[in-house]
């Protein structure tokens, strides 16, 4: 069955971790769902790499946190913040492509 | 004693609080309050450049309140990264305001002030040495990065605050700092365990920001028990929940396991998250997993030149259609222009928004659609800003003025209206930004003693005034 991230998790969010990374947060709205996804592994380098477009070894970690039913994966941030080129000195505005992520279970 | 309780009035200093949450915090009696003022999240200018992301007023009116409550109830206040950056200027804008407040309330306190600024030569002789590494994915530093730094520094433990209380300052006003530092110096004075007091400070620093609803600009509290640490929101409107305080653990940060500082790092892997009354959790379980050699972490900026913008709306369904190659074109014609002129090393951009300007990866974003033979541009209005960048501000509007004439009289194919390219909303239509800066320094630099490069200045105020002789001293 197909859902949609947006359907399942109460915050998606991105921010600058440090002025080097970018780091995303997906927080689930129930356990059920998140222990589904975490136990399929829909979230993984490989993937985010794929929705981001960007090389797999920018991929620093995707990391599955129990406790908050989240999942956070970071990036090498394309630029360092505030550096020549820049369009969100914070980072905080570039999780909308997760926003239309759709995923099969 | 058994349990320790800090204050955190608001997420960072300036950002303000709501009186009756303060009032709360201080009826729970208080053993310390602790704000933390700064962030790089706002990006490099501001340690560049020696001024606050913060309003002077803002940070005077939390002041105000938090210094004169704290001596009169004769527990501390600790102020960390002060200013925004924490660099030389910051810590004196804060002092500044500091002496202020004293002088207006003619208030008697003992004064430390922290600073962390580096000086080059000393980071030069640590990077000769081979104590220095990168903060991947920063990469290796290089001598040319020390030459070209405008400010460095150092992100503080807990230590230099410990030294300060334990010389008996009542107000310690230090620069840049790991944030949990400064919430948990008290503590670790008083022999509490270091992994929760610094756990409880990683929360705390953020203030209400982990409750439910979240906030930055209202308080929150904690209690340190030999067992775990119990937070509280002030405010009746919100929430501590397990859920809210785990996952508060992940923002900002890379790893919510794993959360390194100044000589070691958190460890999460056993923490447990458990409801206290309806509005309270308490947190058990962290460890401090402390490193082999003591790192501190550097941050440095330097000055890239000096920029100019213009703002300019699109409504022409024929310009959005070709915007790609009409903004190509005209910074072929402006670089054409300049070149035997003399500006030939400038960088001038068009961002674009309507069609990917807000992205990181728009680069990449564009081609999928292209592969992908969708639509490339929907919006039927677009919004151009016009950003030239040169190594004086003179040149930077020479590059963007020139931009901004070309791109409004352009004659691109299939043109149809030819009065005017551009909207804009405003004369002058070209604004100066001023000096630009970039990161160009995010290092660990091993210590041997984690409070040699932070010193301590102490200064004694009497009915507001600081006593002649140690203002000398301090000034030289």
């Amino acid at each position: 069955m197909k859902h949609k991230l947006i359907d399942v998790a109460s915050v998606i969010r991105s921010k600058n971790s440090g002025p080097y990374e970018l780091t995303f947060d997906v927080i689930f709205k129930d356990v059920e769902m998140y222990e589904k996804v975490k136990r399929r592994a829909i979230f993984n380098e490989k993937m985010f790499a794929e929705l981001y477009l960007i090389p797999e070894s920018e991929v620093m970690g995707v990391v599955h946190f129990d406790p908050a039913k989240a999942i956070k994966i970071t990036i090498v941030r394309p630029i360092p913040s505030g550096a020549l080129g820049e369009t969100d000195v914070y980072g905080a505005q570039q999780h909308s492509p997760l926003m239309k992520l759709e995923f099969e279970l | 004693m058994d349990e320790l309780r800090v204050l955190s009035p608001t997420a960072i200093l300036g950002y303000g609080f709501p009186m009756e949450s303060f009032e709360e915090g201080m009826k729970r009696m208080p053993h310390v309050i602790a704000v933390d003022a700064g962030s790089t999240d706002p990006g490099p200018y501001y340690l560049g450049a020696g001024k606050s992301f913060t309003d002077n007023n803002s940070v005077k009116r939390d002041l105000e309140i938090m210094i004169p409550a704290a001596l009169e109830a004769n527990i501390p206040v600790i102020i960390g990264t002060a200013g925004g950056s924490g660099a030389r200027p910051h810590v004196e804008l804060t002092l500044k305001l500091i002496k202020e407040i004293a002088l207006q309330k003619g208030l008697n306190f003992k004064l430390a002030v922290i600073h962390s600024e580096l000086d080059k030569e000393q980071v030069r002789k640590k990077l000769r040495e081979g104590d220095i590494k990168p903060l991947p994915p920063a990469k290796e530093m290089t001598e040319k990065n020390l030459d070209e730094a405008v400010h460095i520094v150092a992100q503080m433990g807990e230590e230099p605050y410990i030294h300060a209380l334990e010389e008996g300052a009542d107000v310690i006003l230090g620069g840049r700092s790991y944030d949990p530092s400064l919430f948990a110096a008290l503590a670790i004075k008083n022999g509490f365990d270091k992994a929760l007091a610094l756990h409880m400070g990683k929360i705390l620093e953020c203030a209400a920001i982990a409750a439910l609803p979240g906030s930055g600009s209202d308080s929150m509290f904690g209690y340190l028990q030999r067992d775990g640490f119990i937070l509280e929101p002030l405010s009746p409107v919100r929430k501590c929940t397990p859920l809210s305080i785990a996952a508060h653990t992940l923002y900002e940060k890379s790893n919510p396991y794993i959360l390194p500082g100044p000589g070691g790092a958190l460890d999460l892997h056993a923490c447990t998250f458990t409801p206290v009354d309806d509005n309270k959790v308490k947190v058990c379980g962290t460890k401090f997993v402390p490193t082999e050699e003591y790192f501190v972490k550097l941050e440095g900026v330097r000055h890239v030149g000096f920029r100019t913008i213009s703002c300019a709306g699109v409504m022409d369904p024929v310009m959005i259609s070709k915007i790609d190659e009409i903004t190509h074109e005209v910074k072929k014609r402006v670089e054409n222009n300049f070149v035997n002129y003399g500006i030939r090393d400038f960088f001038l951009d068009f961002k674009v928004y309507g069609r990917n300007g807000v992205s990181l990866f728009e680069k990449n974003s564009k081609s999928e659609r292209t592969v992908k033979g969708e639509e490339e541009y929907k919006s039927d209005e677009l919004l151009v800003i016009i950003e030239a960048v040169a190594d004086t501000q003179e040149q930077a509007n020479t590059i963007c003025g020139f931009a901004r004439s070309t791109l409004l009289h352009h004659g691109y194919e299939g043109r149809v209206a030819t009065a005017g390219n551009l909207a804009f909303p405003f004369s002058p239509s070209d604004a100066e930004m001023g000096k630009v800066f970039e990161f160009n320094i995010y290092h660990l630099m091993k210590m041997d003693d984690p409070l040699s490069l932070f010193p301590a200045t102490f200064m004694e105020f009497s009915h507001g005034e600081i006593n002649q002789k140690q203002r000398n001293e301090y000034e030289t």
